[in-house]
Formats: structure tokens, C-alpha cells, sequence
């Protein structure tokens, strides 16, 4: 069998990805949870007299609080199975990343167990973030004057 | 209207995420962190500021928002502290976020137990 033959046969046994459906529900789940974002800013504005740039904040610390609770109860996981990008494109997928993280290494200790492993899925954002940010902000201080 | 466009825009980036999620081999780090260099990126010319004001919470929500939120503190801090600044300011708008998440995800693995 060449390499070829060989390659399409694979192809055939793989399961087929439900692009559509994928793309769908991710865009609504995503959609969703940024409506919820924004109810909630409208939430703060109201109660606490806040303008819309200070409302951001606390918005962002709430649905954080959510996304690790949810990950704590395993709610958020059956429900990432199915919305895919829609739940780790935003913020709450960094929580849960962090929180799945902290849960699975619980049994080897809180310092060498949460304390270490806690960064280890979602580390990676703040990684390339940081070295992104830098570079583009030193480009942005040297060449248009920041 | 404000909940509408924040939906499509929020619902946007997300689709875009799981096309390149289901077409290629990359994992969801691989994705979160390519979207948070790209929200710094589009930070050079203060494009993402722009999506802020049309799109509001929606903006705000994606990992796209943290690199420009890195990008944004930085540059804050530049204007009075030069070069130095760059590095001194890089957490100032996203503090409350990354300290809210390492808390709760704390506080999380002391409460329940893994499920899977």
C-alpha cells in the first residue's frame, strides 16, 4: 500500500468534525456569554454608579468567580465538550484552564501541588501575552512616540 | 442594541477560535495564546480601543482583550517613565483579573474535589 492509499484510508475511519454545528454553537455560546458580560455592566453602572470603563472590571472579576465554580462543580467541563471555542476564547476559559489545573494537582499538596501546577495549562496566555505586549510596545514607544 | 453587538462581536472571535480549532492540529493553548498576540497587535494603531467603544462588554470578554489590556497599561506607564515603563505598567490593567483568577482557583481546589 503506498503512502497515499494509506493516508486516504485513514481519512475514511476518521470520525467526520460536525464543522457547521461546531461553528454554530460556538458562536452562540461565545455570543452569549458576551451578552452576559454586558448585562452585567449594565448591572454595575446602575448599582454602584460606575461609568462603562469602570464597570469592565468588576464584570470581568464576576464571570471569573462563575467560570471557577462552575469548573469546581464539573458543570463548566460538560459544557466546554460541547461549545468548544465558544467557552476558551474568553475570559472564562483562562479561569477554567487555571482551575482544572489547581483541582488535578490537589492530591500532591497545596505548594508543590496547587502552588506549582496552577500555571501549567494556562500559563501560556500570560507568556505570550507579556512577550507580545513587549515587543509591540517598544515598537509602539520607539517609532509613533507611545 | 448594546447586548446585540456585544453578543456578535463576542460570537465572532469565538467562531473564528473553533474553525481554526476543528480545521488545524492546535490545541486550545495554542489558540488563546495566538488570539491574546493578536489583541496586542491590533493594539499598535488603537484599533481595539475602537472595538471597545462600538462593541463594549463583547470586546472586553475575549483573551484578545487581555493583550490589549497588557498593551494598554503598558503604555500608560511609558508616557511617564520612558522605555522602563513598558515593563513597569505591563499588569496595571489586568491585576484584577489575574489575581481573581489565581484566588478563586484556589480557593476551588481547597473546596471540591476533581471530578474526572
Amino acid at each position: 500500500m503506498d503512502k497515499q492509499a494509506y493516508r486516504d484510508l485513514v481519512k475514511q475511519q476518521q470520525p467526520k468534525v460536525p464543522y457547521l454545528k461546531n461553528a454554530i454553537t460556538a458562536f452562540l455560546v461565545g455570543g452569549l456569554i458576551g451578552a452576559l458580560g454586558q448585562a452585567l455592566v449594565t448591572l454595575y453602572m446602575n448599582w454602584f454608579g460606575l461609568n462603562e470603563q469602570q464597570a469592565g472590571t468588576p464584570m470581568i472579576v464576576t464571570l471569573i468567580a462563575v467560570a471557577c465554580l462552575l469548573t469546581g462543580l464539573g458543570v463548566f467541563d460538560k459544557l466546554a465538550g460541547h461549545a468548544g471555542a465558544g467557552t476558551f476564547i474568553p475570559i472564562t476559559g483562562f479561569a477554567n484552564s487555571m482551575t482544572s489545573a489547581a483541582l488535578e494537582s490537589r492530591a500532591e499538596g497545596l505548594v508543590s501541588g496547587v502552588g506549582s501546577h496552577m500555571f501549567s495549562l494556562g500559563g501560556t496566555v500570560i507568556t505570550f501575552g507579556i512577550v507580545a505586549s513587549f515587543v509591540i510596545g517598544v515598537i509602539r514607544y520607539v517609532f509613533f512616540g507611545g | 442594541m448594546n447586548y446585540l453587538l456585544a453578543f456578535c462581536f463576542c460570537g465572532f472571535v469565538c467562531l473564528l477560535g473553533q474553525i481554526i480549532y476543528d480545521r488545524t492540529k492546535l490545541t486550545p493553548g495554542h489558540i488563546t495564546s495566538l488570539f491574546v498576540c493578536l489583541g496586542a497587535c491590533l493594539d499598535l494603531f488603537g484599533w481595539y480601543d475602537w472595538c471597545i467603544e462600538v462593541f463594549h462588554a463583547g470586546a472586553l470578554l475575549p483573551i484578545t482583550s487581555f493583550g490589549h489590556s497588557l498593551m494598554h497599561g503598558a503604555m500608560a506607564m511609558s508616557e511617564e517613565y520612558g522605555l522602563l515603563g513598558i515593563a513597569m505598567g505591563m499588569f496595571d490593567l489586568t491585576a484584577a483579573g489575574i489575581t481573581s483568577a489565581i484566588l478563586f482557583a484556589f480557593l476551588t481546589s481547597l473546596v471540591f474535589k476533581p471530578k474526572s
